[in-house]
């Protein structure tokens, strides 16, 4: 097993764990922690990709993640206001029950 | 060009003014229309004068004077259509003829239509007529004086029915516009084809009119047969004078005109528009008898052989007629149908005088005519006015003690219509006529036939005078003051003013206002025929634009001496019947039947019925008429009824077909499938749980499912 294998499977147990908090959680904020999880998943594949590359010296993957925790951290930002404003309107964060999306 | 032959055109505008004026007002403003008729009739015939005068400084001249003028009106194709206006000889004496008739005429029908609640209504008709007349007068061009013809056949309709509400009066508007229609038909007809041929319906224009010889010879050429067209459009407008001029067989509609106003039928139906008819011959001459020497360059034995021209009809038409409405004239009893089968008689008279002695002939007893006529028919109005509305001459009587005025006048008028010798205008314009008709190198039966008429003319005009003026007063008035005839439901009947006699239901004097215009009259019918004698032929040098000679010895040569001497004895001869049969012997009530039927009772009856024309047309072109109009009815109603409602029907039924194809299958198509639609966007739309985590569930499974194909697809 190549170190490059294990840390492809670490992130992809790590996107799983995410994926199941963010479907099954009744909370929106816990939804949100999974969704946290599942981008640094991806952030784990782009260094490990890097690291493990053609060409490790360039410091390219490192820039992107880099990036991407910055989008991340503003995307949080964004989905705890939603979730702020959502809870000001309907006075509850259970997913259930907010479903004023359909049609 | 003279400054009066420019401005001709303002002579029948004025009265035109006056007449649109007037009808814009109220019925209260009697003054005004009054005043703006006669004014402007005053001015026309001081203008009339002034183009009389202009005319008679160039008599004398060689040739006829003539000066054109016009306008452009209407262009269609590349061709303008011209109307214009000439002063001519025979426009100048007509227009002051016309307009001095008129203008009296008017001033009399102030005092005779005083009463009348319509007076406004009357003065703007008379007005138009005036203009009309006087439009026809100086007409340059075919065009325009058809136009002008109509415009006075409209005005006669419009005054004939004037009384509207007597349905006798309706009738014979009626009548009269239908009948003088059937000559225009003639005369449009006549018309086109003149302008098919020549081009152009102006008179004259400097050698291009169609009147003037190049054009004649250039549109009618000798090889073509361009006589025969030549004759035919002669005879086609003659058919229109005809009409107007209640020529047999076209005279029914004059007598009945009789029904309009007094002063109507002394302008209109006696003056100045039947005599249209001969100013329409007298106006296109040229076509009548057309110079065929000059024309075809040279004689030509073939033409100059037969009189190939429309006089030829124009005389028997008119001597016919001369003697054939004298005739009727001998048994009728009302006094202005008497008058009224006169004029026709003397319009024979006129026309055979075209015919056999040309323009001069005919006009001059044209002229004088309507001088003496009007004052008959005035007078006849006067005698109307004073007896109360009676027409009848049995109930009147012993008149000439009553209204001398009018009875010396009316006597006046009388003389100079029978032709009594050498003092009235009558005899010199009567005595032309006969004179030429002698001379008629293609029969001696029209000179006969003018004797006889005259013989005619003479009696029934004695017999009228006797009835009406002589003998004792028949009139209900003398034997009851309560007049019980007298109650037509008219509300003219009322005596009107108080006169000398303030007795009701006595005769009385009309005012001066009548009374005036009678004497003026009068003086005319006597005087005017001295310009014509034989011994100073001044009227036939001035139409014929030649010096006229003061020849005394002429009147003592024996032709004329002979004819002069034979027409006063046939004059004589019939006034002196008339005296022995009705002024001698005077009938002592208004019953007893006349003399004449006693002696001749079929003749008398049938006299007396008019030759029974009236009912001929009746069972003839009347019937004919409504037959056909019954014919038309059926094939409207059926034939061309039921093509419309058969193709109404088919479109009906096509347009239910297409409702129902609509309803049943293009809507029930539609709907269906907008139901489907919607079912199916129902259907879908529940799919939309709004779960966040719903979609993010299906999100992964679709994930997972992505992911799993493309691994199976990279291994395949």
């Amino acid at each position: 097993m190549t170190p490059l294998q294990g840390c492809l499977l670490v992130s992809a147990l790590l996107f799983a764990i995410g994926l199941a908090g963010a479907v099954t959680r009744r909370n929106a904020i816990l939804a949100l922690v999974g969704i946290e999880l599942m981008l640094n998943a991806a952030n784990l594949n782009f260094i490990a990709f890097w690291r493990y590359g053609p060409n490790p010296e360039a410091l390219s993957g490192m820039m992107v993640v880099i990036f991407s925790i910055a989008i991340a951290a503003a995307e949080a930002a964004v989905g705890l206001a939603l979730i702020i404003a959502i809870y000001r309107h309907y006075r509850t964060v259970n997913l259930d029950e907010i479903n004023n999306l359909k049609g | 060009m003279s400054w009066i032959a420019q401005n001709l055109w303002l002579i029948p505008v004025l009265p035109l003014a006056a007449s649109g004026v007037i009808a814009v007002n109220k019925q209260r403003q009697r003054k005004l229309a009054a005043t703006l008729t006669i004014g402007s009739m005053v001015l026309a015939f001081l203008l009339s004068l002034c183009a009389f005068s202009a005319t008679l400084l160039h008599h004398g001249d060689y040739g006829v004077f003539r000066e054109v003028a016009g306008f452009d009106w209407i262009k269609f194709g590349g061709q303008w259509l011209q109307l214009g206006w000439v002063l001519d000889p025979l426009t100048a004496i007509m227009l002051v003829m016309v307009s001095f008739v008129s203008l009296l005429i008017f001033i009399f029908s102030v005092g005779y239509m005083a009463h009348d609640e319509n007076f406004l209504r009357f003065f703007c008709f008379m007005s138009l007529f005036a203009a009309a007349m006087l439009g026809v007068v100086i007409a340059n061009s075919l065009l325009l004086f058809f136009i002008c013809w109509e415009l006075v056949g409209l005005t006669s309709y419009l005054l004939i029915g004037f009384w509207y509400h007597k349905p006798s009066a309706a009738a014979a508007a009626k009548k009269a516009f239908i009948t003088t229609r059937i000559g225009d038909l003639g005369l449009l007809l006549g018309m086109v084809w003149l302008y098919a041929k020549t081009g152009t319906l102006t008179f004259y224009e400097g050698g291009n009119g169609c009147l003037e010889i190049p054009t004649l010879a250039k549109a009618f050429p000798f090889e073509g047969f361009g006589f025969v067209a030549l004759t035919g459009i002669a005879l086609l407008i003659f058919v229109g004078a005809m009409g107007k001029s209640g020529q047999v067989p076209l005279h029914v509609w004059l007598p009945d005109a009789m029904e309009g106003p007094t002063p109507v039928s002394a302008l209109i139906h006696a003056a100045t528009m039947v005599a249209a008819g001969v100013f329409l011959v007298a106006r296109v001459f040229p076509l009548m008898k057309p110079d065929w020497n000059a024309i075809y360059g040279g004689p030509h034995t073939f033409v100059s052989m037969a009189p190939m021209d429309a006089t030829v009809v124009i005389t028997w038409v008119g001597a016919i007629t001369a003697v054939f409405a004298a005739t009727i004239a001998v048994a009728q009893t009302d006094i202005k149908r008497i008058l009224a089968y006169s004029t026709v008689s003397q319009l024979g008279y006129m026309m055979l005088g075209l015919g056999v002695g040309g323009v001069a002939v005919g006009m001059f007893h044209l002229i004088t005519h309507a001088f003496f006529k009007a004052l008959l028919f005035l007078g006849s109005g006067s005698v109307i006015h004073g007896c109360h509305e009676e027409q009848d001459i049995r109930k009147m009587g012993g008149l000439r003690r009553f209204m001398p005025v009018t009875f010396a006048t009316y006597a006046i008028g009388m003389l100079a219509l029978s032709g009594f010798p050498l003092f009235f205008s009558g005899f010199w314009s009567k005595d032309e006529i006969l004179h030429s008709a002698h001379g008629w190198p293609v029969s001696h039966i029209p000179f006969y036939l003018g004797c006889a008429g005259a013989l005619l003319t003479a009696f029934y005009m004695t017999r009228q005078v006797a009835l009406v003026f002589f003998g004792q007063y028949r009139g209900s008035g003398r034997e009851s003051a309560h007049d019980s005839s007298h109650a037509v439901p008219d509300k003219k009947s009322e005596p009107t003013h108080v006169g000398c006699y303030k007795e009701k239901g006595v005769p009385h004097e009309s005012p001066a206002v009548m009374t005036v215009p009678l004497v003026i009259l009068a003086v005319f019918a006597i005087l005017l025929g001295f310009i014509g004698t034989p011994a100073w032929p001044w009227f036939d040098g001035f139409l014929n634009g030649e010096p006229a000679v003061f020849n005394f010895t002429k009147l003592t040569e024996s032709g004329t001496l002979g004819l002069m001497l034979a027409s006063a004895v046939i004059v004589f001869a019939g006034l002196g019947f008339g005296w022995w049969l009705y002024g001698k012997r005077q009938r002592k009530t208004a019953e007893e039947p006349d003399v004449l039927s006693v002696a001749q009772s079929t003749v008398f009856w049938l006299l007396e019925n008019k030759y029974f024309v009236d009912e001929f047309y009746e069972a003839t072109i009347i019937r004919f008429n409504a037959w056909a109009a019954r014919a038309c009815d059926f094939l409207d109603r059926w034939i061309w009824g039921g093509a419309v409602f058969l193709v109404a029907w088919v479109t009906i039924g096509l347009s239910r077909l297409y409702r129902f194809t609509d309803d049943f299958v293009v809507n029930l198509g539609f709907d269906t499938g907008c139901e489907t639609l919607r079912e199916g966007g129902g259907e879908i739309s529940s799919w939309h749980t709004g779960r966040v985590q719903t979609y993010l569930r299906i999100i992964g499974v679709a994930l997972v499912v992505l992911v799993l194909f493309l691994i199976w697809g990279r291994k395949a």
